[in-house]
């Protein structure tokens, strides 16, 4: 059975990107580095006693994971926006929103999905007790899904922008707050034995929001910043 | 029936139109705050609990009141802006964000005035202000945004889409407390049943926001009216217009 045409089209999009990281490693690292250094700076800032930290390691690991995944927003369309891959795109008559959700899903599996893997060996680092370990990660999973999409939107808006990371950061981060209140939430009533099942359903709510209505925006917002 | 609608997003029509109704707006949004100053400041009686202190509400909830109903207004031209492709459309989104940006503001400073006295704090993370700050930051970044891009097309444009993506806080302010029991009071005044606050302390209260609203639309009529300037400089009506006056 042929398989459709949107499906050859997503799968070439990812095959595509996949690729391009892995000739690229370096750049798919350096978020990740920064993840691990940003989480180093609080002991050093705060104080090295674990028990300190161990209160603040919650928020400490998602505020990191948050830098993090806006660092690496930059390599999400900035390179096929500069090299004109981005325009052929848009010209090509396929649904940009698709093109696009495959890209940030691509995305997402090369920074995000990276974090949600070495977010138990940070927050240990911070005192986190291994209990909390599979809250941390589903709330960052989902977590770092949200981030991505948002992030998209912002990255769409501002790729055409002379220097626009710190305009990026300003536009994103406060559509980013209610995740980060909730994941940050959740993993700290893990911590303290209690029932997480309501900020992870808003976390998983957020998500499914974010990626039904994302794309159509990061598509218009695509549009407007290719057109010249 | 639509004829009005078209009409006004004619530039010069619009222009004459706002250059008409704004000292009707700005007159009457004097006359009412002067009124609601008065009826809030003077006639009200002071609360059993909080003494004369509550007064500042009647500046503090009418300008939060306001702050999400700008946004929505700015929302909402912007949306018209992009599917009906009236440039004046963009033109009045642009014109609400400073103005927005300012209700939030003086919401934030009255409240944190209000609670010094009220809860022995001049600041608190709970979930109302804390969403009426990310509302302050969206709308800095849309006025952040729409100033990084040299041409007005692509600013209108692309500042429309994050305006339509904000929209999504306006609804976590509003029902914060309802869906949060925390610091901050719940809801008094809603539009349907009756509130819960006597009379003669909610007509100062609904005459303050009538007033700011009147305000608001008067200070719209002003900016849109540079807005048009601004965009139609080159514009063989405005040179016209400026040569016969």
């Amino acid at each position: 059975m042929q398989s459709s045409g949107l499906g050859v089209l997503v799968r070439l999009v990812i095959a595509r990107d996949l690729r391009l990281a892995v000739r690229h490693w370096d750049q798919v690292m350096q978020p990740l580095i920064f993840f691990a250094i940003i989480t180093t700076l609080f002991p050093l800032a705060i104080s090295p006693a674990l028990d300190e930290l161990r209160r603040i390691a919650p928020g400490v690991v998602w505020v990191a994971a948050m830098l993090a995944s806006l660092l690496a927003l930059e390599s999400l369309f900035r390179p096929d926006v500069e090299d004109g891959t981005m325009e052929q795109w848009v010209l090509s008559g396929q649904p940009l929103s698709l093109l696009l959700l495959a890209k940030v899903a691509t995305h997402w599996l090369l920074t995000g999905l990276p974090l949600v893997l070495m977010s138990p060996l940070v927050g240990t680092a911070l005192g986190m007790p291994q209990s909390a370990w599979p809250v941390l990660m589903a709330t960052l999973a989902l977590g770092t899904g949200s981030l991505s999409m948002l992030g998209g939107v912002g990255a769409a808006l501002t790729v055409s922008v002379r220097r626009g990371s710190v305009l990026l950061a300003l536009l994103v981060l406060p559509l980013e707050m209610p995740v980060l209140i909730f994941g940050a939430r959740a993993v700290d009533l893990a911590m303290h034995g209690e029932p997480v099942a309501g900020p992870l359903n808003l976390l998983a709510a957020a998500l499914l929001f974010f990626v039904s209505l994302g794309p159509f925006a990061m598509a218009a917002a695509m549009r407007v910043s290719v057109e010249t | 029936m639509w004829l009005w609608f078209h009409k006004l997003s004619s530039p010069p029509y619009a222009y004459r139109v706002a250059t008409l109704l704004r000292p009707w707006f700005f007159w009457s949004a004097m006359a009412l705050m002067l009124l609601a100053a008065y009826g809030g400041l003077v006639l009200a009686p002071p609360d059993y609990q909080q003494k004369d202190a509550f007064r500042i509400i009647y500046v503090h909830a009418p300008a939060a009141i306001m702050s999400l109903q700008v946004y929505v207004v700015m929302a909402i031209a912007a949306a018209v802006g992009i599917i009906w492709r009236i440039k004046l459309a963009h033109a009045v989104a642009a014109a609400c964000a400073p103005v927005g940006a300012a209700f939030t503001v003086v919401a934030l400073a009255t409240g944190s005035i209000y609670g010094k006295p009220m809860w022995g704090t001049w600041w608190e993370w709970d979930p109302r202000i804390t969403s009426e700050l990310i509302q302050l930051f969206l709308y800095l970044g849309y006025m952040a945004l729409r100033a990084s891009f040299d041409d007005t097309q692509r600013a209108d444009r692309a500042s429309a889409i994050l305006a339509i993506v904000g929209v999504v806080n306006v609804p976590i302010v509003k029902y914060s407390v309802v869906w949060w029991n925390s610091l901050h009071q719940a809801p008094t005044i809603s539009k349907l049943g009756k509130p819960a606050i006597v009379l003669s302390m909610a007509w100062p209260l609904y005459t303050m926001l009538l007033g700011f609203m009147l305000y608001f639309a008067a200070v719209l009529c002003d900016r849109v009216r540079s807005e048009i300037l601004r965009r139609e400089r080159n514009a063989t009506w405005l040179l016209e217009t400026v040569k016969t006056s």
